[in-house]
């Protein structure tokens, strides 16, 4: 009797996870939920928990503390066998005494689904390597092999995909490719994606929502617009994307903002944007949000100024330049600047000060290390 | 000229090395078709008939089946049961597992007249009359060590990642055994498992301290020479020895035409 495919994302709920390892606790207080159907991009350094975490929903882990529920039912003493999940391994592990396509079809075989080699050869299609079917894993190239990993996940249409870093071994256009194709099949076939990587690019352009995730913990969650937008903490504001931290004691506050003092300059953030409303807080600002001036600007309600700095050093990328700014007291700041008249737009060794929108400021909750330039 | 002698000294060093080497093998298979009489050690002319009648000289043939039947079942015996536990020691954490990876190099490395008589002592307190199954007893033993250790290399490279696969692909603990961890041992079981038979085939201390009046083929050799090695002997001899080398070319030819096939796809 062959059984039907899952048609069906399932959402899945982590619940206060503790991971620990012989003397080392890769994982705590985790707490996660992936909203069925959802492209869910899990982003952190290496060495911050990640694949424990994949592997504790696959589980291939036993949590030392918390529960797990996939589709509101509680996994967390099932054999993984037994879980609607899904795994592309980040070293691939593909079987090596399998021909390409038995890989592919192992799954379906396991489960007794009707036609498994005809599907398998879909999935073979689907990531562009039908011509391959009949080699051993061990004659492709490694992208090649990720993208069998790949097939062979996805062709069982599990509830709840796990991805650890399914990408990584892909160059750009191909990378770009399999971006889009996964993107059209989660949205085609409505499957849950938990996607690993620490490529942030990759993950805001793919994922609903992003989680941010530090030493085994989650920084912080939500759409990619608002996280990259509102950074609440350092961590963040550095991780995804670049940022400029000022720090200084709260000084003044009004009604809709509050204000630091640094270094002469008086520096406001919206009260909405900041974590924190008193003592001693970080506000960052983005580099692409910030202009510069050749002559101090009068002060105005609207906008943050600081200056006068010196341009230290101007990095070409392309459509933009990176101007690396040293201002007496306050360090180094960073500033975008787009290249759509002359390039560069200023003179290194000038004198410029640095303006941005308030309401382009974000309060943290904490503040950088003492070794951390700002 | 002391450079042509440098270029020959080597290949010449070859020929010598593989002469000496060659020569028993060589003298055995001559005098297996030497027509004979109740001794075989002078050439008394050429003949099949030794081949061809090997059961006519008493005791050589049913030797020759109880070495079969001993290697076979103390073969299946100790590959099983080494395998299991050279992926225990591999695979799990437990109390004394270093000791155990000790004293399975103790078969090995003790005499295997000391571990002949030893075994024959305690068949003795314990009562057991020593026969066929005792022999077996004694094989499956000293062949345990050598499964161990070979299937061990093996399980030792094999990726954990690749049963969790399995696992995560829908497997059960006993499928992912059969359809993966066991092809993936299989070359390591297999060469214990030739290993073991090879050591049983033509183990005599052992075996002589732990038979009854049951004989096997080295027995039968043995007890043979004092009166000189009857031809029969010989003809066995160079059939599992040309079986020993039939089985390392047609491994050798399977794995050249699979790499050939392969390499002509692409
Ligand atoms: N079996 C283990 N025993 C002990 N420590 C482990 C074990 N597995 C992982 N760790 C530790 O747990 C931490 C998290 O590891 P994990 O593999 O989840 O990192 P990751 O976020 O996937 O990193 P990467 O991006 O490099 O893949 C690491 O510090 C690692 O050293
Ligand atoms: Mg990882």
């Amino acid at each position: 009797m062959a059984k039907e495919f899952v048609a069906r994302g399932a959402d899945l709920e982590l619940k206060q996870i503790r991971k620990e390892f012989p003397g080392f606790v890769a994982i705590d207080n985790l707490d996660l939920h992936v909203p069925a159907g959802q492209f869910f991009a899990l982003l952190g350094p290496s060495g911050c928990g990640k694949t424990t975490s994949l592997r504790l929903v696959a589980g291939l882990e036993t949590p030392t503390k918390g529960k797990i529920f996939i589709g509101g039912k509680d996994v967390t003493s099932t054999k993984p066998h037994e879980r609607p999940v899904n795994t592309v391994f980040q070293s691939y592990a593909l079987f090596p005494h399998m021909s390409v396509l038995e890989n592919v079809a192992f799954g379906l075989r396991q489960r007794k689904i009707d036609n498994p080699l005809v599907r398998a050869k879909e999935a073979l299609n689907l990531v562009q390597l039908p011509h391959l079917a009949d080699r051993r894993p061990q004659q492709l190239s490694g992208g090649q092999q990720q993208r069998v990993a790949l097939a062979r996940a996805l062709v069982n249409r599990p509830s709840l995909l796990l991805l650890d870093e399914p990408l990584g071994a892909l160059d750009l256009k191909l990378r770009r490719e399999m971006q889009i194709e996964l993107k059209a099949i989660q949205m085609e076939v409505g499957l849950t994606f938990l996607h690993v990587t620490h490529d942030q690019e990759e993950a805001m352009d793919m994922a609903d929502t992003v989680a941010v995730m530090n030493l085994g913990h989650i920084e912080q969650m939500g759409a990619p617009e608002a996280l990259y937008d509102r950074p609440k903490t350092v961590f963040v504001s550095k991780f995804l994307g670049q940022s400029n931290l000022l720090v200084g004691e709260v000084t003044s506050s009004s009604a809709n903002s509050i204000s630091i003092e640094v270094a002469g300059n008086k520096i406001s953030v919206p009260k909405a944007r900041a974590e924190k409303h008193k003592g001693k807080i970080a506000i960052g600002f983005r580099p692409e949000k910030a202009t510069f001036l050749t002559k101090k600007p009068a002060s105005s309600a609207s906008t943050n100024v600081i200056g006068p700095g010196v341009i230290l050093d101007i990095r070409f990328t392309g459509t933009s330049n990176q101007y690396l700014i040293e201002v007496p007291e306050l360090g180094n700041i960073t500033v975008f600047a787009q290249n759509i008249g002359q390039s560069p737009v200023i003179q290194l060794g000038e004198q410029v000060w640095i303006s941005w929108a308030i309401e382009h400021s974000f309060g943290l909750s904490d503040l950088p290390a003492k070794s951390e330039k700002a | 000229m002391r450079f042509s002698l440098g270029k020959f000294t080597l290949p010449v060093y070859a020929v010598l090395a593989f002469i000496y080497l060659l020569i028993p093998i060589v003298y055995t298979f001559v005098f297996s078709f030497n027509n004979s009489l109740k001794t075989n050690l002078i050439w008394r002319g050429f003949t099949l008939d030794k081949w061809t009648n090997v059961c006519q000289r008493e005791g050589v043939c049913e030797a020759l089946s109880n070495s079969v039947m001993i290697g076979l079942i103390s073969t299946v015996v100790a590959t099983a049961l080494g395998t299991m536990i050279a992926i225990a020691l591999v695979r799990y954490r437990f109390k004394f597992r270093s000791s155990i990876n000790l004293l399975l190099f103790l078969p090995m490395a003790t005499p295997e007249v000391v571990l002949g008589a030893g075994l024959a002592s305690q068949f003795f307190n314990l009562g057991v009359q020593k026969g066929i199954w005792t022999i077996i007893i004694a094989h499956i033993m000293f062949c345990l060590s050598f499964v161990v250790v070979t299937v061990k290399a093996r399980v030792a490279s094999l990726d954990p990642a690749l049963e969790e696969a399995g696992r995560d692909l829908y497997a059960n603990p006993r499928q992912v055994f059969w359809r993966i961890t066991f092809p993936l041992l299989l070359p390591g079981i297999a060469s214990a498992a030739l290993l073991s038979f090879a050591l049983s085939f033509d183990d005599f201390i052992i075996t002589n301290f732990n038979a009854g009046s049951d004989m096997t083929f080295p027995r039968y050799v043995y007890t043979a020479a004092a009166r000189g090695v009857p031809a029969e002997a010989n003809v066995v001899g160079c059939a599992v020895f040309l079986l020993a080398i039939l089985i390392v070319l047609s491994t050798q030819i399977r794995g050249e035409v699979k790499r050939r096939r392969l390499a002509k796809k692409h």
